[in-house]
């Protein structure tokens, strides 16, 4: 189980995210959305260490951290609790889509290289790219790069995977794969926390869906009643703007 | 009448080639030592190091802002005077020394440069992994940073060899000490001269090809 309690954080002053309150279950399926600039990224990035929160509490499983009394061992042992997704994939371009997924077993869990392959191949398997295990970044689309990023975030066996954009900056044609990933992954009951404007993704996949809007969390609740009966004006507002342009969305 | 000495300067050859591994020699010592000296300036850079920072600065505008042949006569001539155990220094140690310190500083810019540019984004990657600074390092940055590195580097190992030639100014006779011997003994200058020149472009040469296989081996992860 996830919690996040009263999470601040400030850049230059100004809060991004104005004490965040988010509790997830084990195997359920968060997908947050709302207008660029409102601290979803940064809530993503605070649950990993990439920024260090300014004030507030996390439970990332069996570990408890206050954020601002948080030692460099507590940054790693949250960092080994959360996998991140990123937009950009991000993926180590020195190795192999194989060594990519394994990097992590063997540098950070200390696995057996042997045993650290074995397992990525299962997992390459998982993603539909066994075939690729030996092609380097540069060779592979960006939906299926991005498949690899999927798939270095599962080999950390999380408490759970963060999704940044995982679709943003893929061409059409590629986002489709990875959105199927991560429903094949949905089903398997794997614990996400996802930032995403796919509304159709977080329509179908989603057990809640959060908005947030200026560092709060305006509203949250179920897909179905989140996108048919909005209470908030403001989500009512986002929704109306972000689904004007898409057909048959909903 | 011969315009050229053929027959000399086939002679001259050998006599040079015997000189060459005290060449070479100088040359590898001093890149070993500057590129462990780079590495250690470039981390300091890098990281920026408060106080070490500002040293290192002013080190390399130091370094790079003044001719290595100047440098070359402070280390032999000058700073013996002022410090009595460099009295023993010999020009071979003196060349070594300039060269590391030269061309180290020039190195140590360009492998700052290749830590710098390898993509901010494989960094949060290895962090969110749980990855510690010096794991990242070791096993992502670093070997990013020396296929971009490694071209310069290459570039200043050349210009290296051929600045050997400046510790016959010291009184070492390397390479270029040998022929300026030769040349004053037969006073053929313009055979011997061509001669060396030649020799050396032919390692140049040499180390142009190695330089070529060893990019095409490092640059295999980024062929489409």
């Amino acid at each position: 189980m996830i919690e996040i309690a009263n999470l601040v954080k400030r850049f230059d002053g100004t809060p991004v995210l104005d004490g965040i309150d988010l509790t997830i279950e084990r195997g359920e399926i968060i997908v947050v959305i709302g207008p660029s600039g409102t601290g979803k990224s940064t809530l993503l990035r605070c649950l990993n260490f990439l920024e260090r929160p300014d004030a507030g509490k996390l439970t990332l499983g069996d570990l408890q951290i206050d954020v601002t009394r948080a030692s460099r061992a507590d940054i790693l042992a949250a960092r080994r609790r959360t996998a991140f997704v990123f937009q950009n994939y991000a993926l180590f371009a020195n190795k192999t889509a194989l060594e990519n997924i394994a990097e992590g077993l063997i540098v950070v869990n200390r696995w057996p290289k042997a045993k650290a392959h074995a397992r990525a191949r299962e997992i390459l398997e998982r993603i539909g790219l066994a075939d690729k295990a030996d092609a380097y970044p540069a060779s592979l689309s960006g939906g299926q790069q991005q498949r690899v990023g999927i798939g270095r975030a599962m080999a950390a066996q999380a408490e759970v995977i963060l999704f940044d954009e995982p679709t943003s900056s893929l061409d059409p044609e590629w986002v489709e794969e990875v959105l199927a990933l991560m429903k094949q992954l949905a089903t398997e009951r794997q614990t996400m926390l996802v930032v995403t404007h796919e509304m159709g993704f977080a329509q179908d996949v989603a057990d809640r869906v959060v908005f947030m809007e200026g560092g709060h969390i305006v509203e949250q609740g179920p897909p179905s009643r989140l996108f048919n009966a909005p209470e908030d004006p403001r989500t009512r507002d986002f929704l109306r703007k972000v689904l004007a342009g898409q057909p048959k969305a909903l | 009448m011969n315009v050229l000495d053929f027959d000399y300067m086939l002679g001259l050859v050998p006599i040079l080639l015997s000189y060459l591994p005290l060449t070479l020699e100088m040359a590898a010592a001093g890149m070993a030592l500057a590129l462990v000296l780079a590495c250690g300036l470039a981390v300091i850079r890098v990281l920026r190091i408060p106080g070490l920072n500002a040293a290192t600065m002013l080190f390399i505008s130091f370094f790079r802002g003044t001719p290595l042949l100047v440098q070359l006569f402070l280390f032999y001539y000058g700073l013996p005077q002022l410090l009595a155990f460099l009295t023993q220094i010999n020009g071979i140690t003196a060349t070594i020394m300039g060269l590391t310190l030269h061309f180290s500083a020039y190195m140590a810019e360009s492998i700052r440069a290749a830590i710098v540019g390898v993509d901010r984004s494989q960094t949060e990657a290895a962090l969110s992994i749980g990855m510690t600074n010096g794991q990242l390092m070791r096993r992502i940055v670093l070997p990013q940073a020396t296929r971009v590195a490694v071209p310069t580097l290459m570039n200043y190992f050349i210009d290296m060899i051929k600045a050997t030639s400046l510790a016959f100014t010291l009184g070492v006779t390397e390479l270029m000490g040998a022929t300026q011997k030769e040349a004053a003994g037969s006073f053929l200058y313009f055979e011997a001269f061509l001669t060396v020149a030649v020799v050396y472009w032919i390692i140049v040469e040499l180390l142009a090809w190695g330089q070529r296989r060893l990019e095409t081996r490092l640059n295999k992860a980024y062929r489409r």
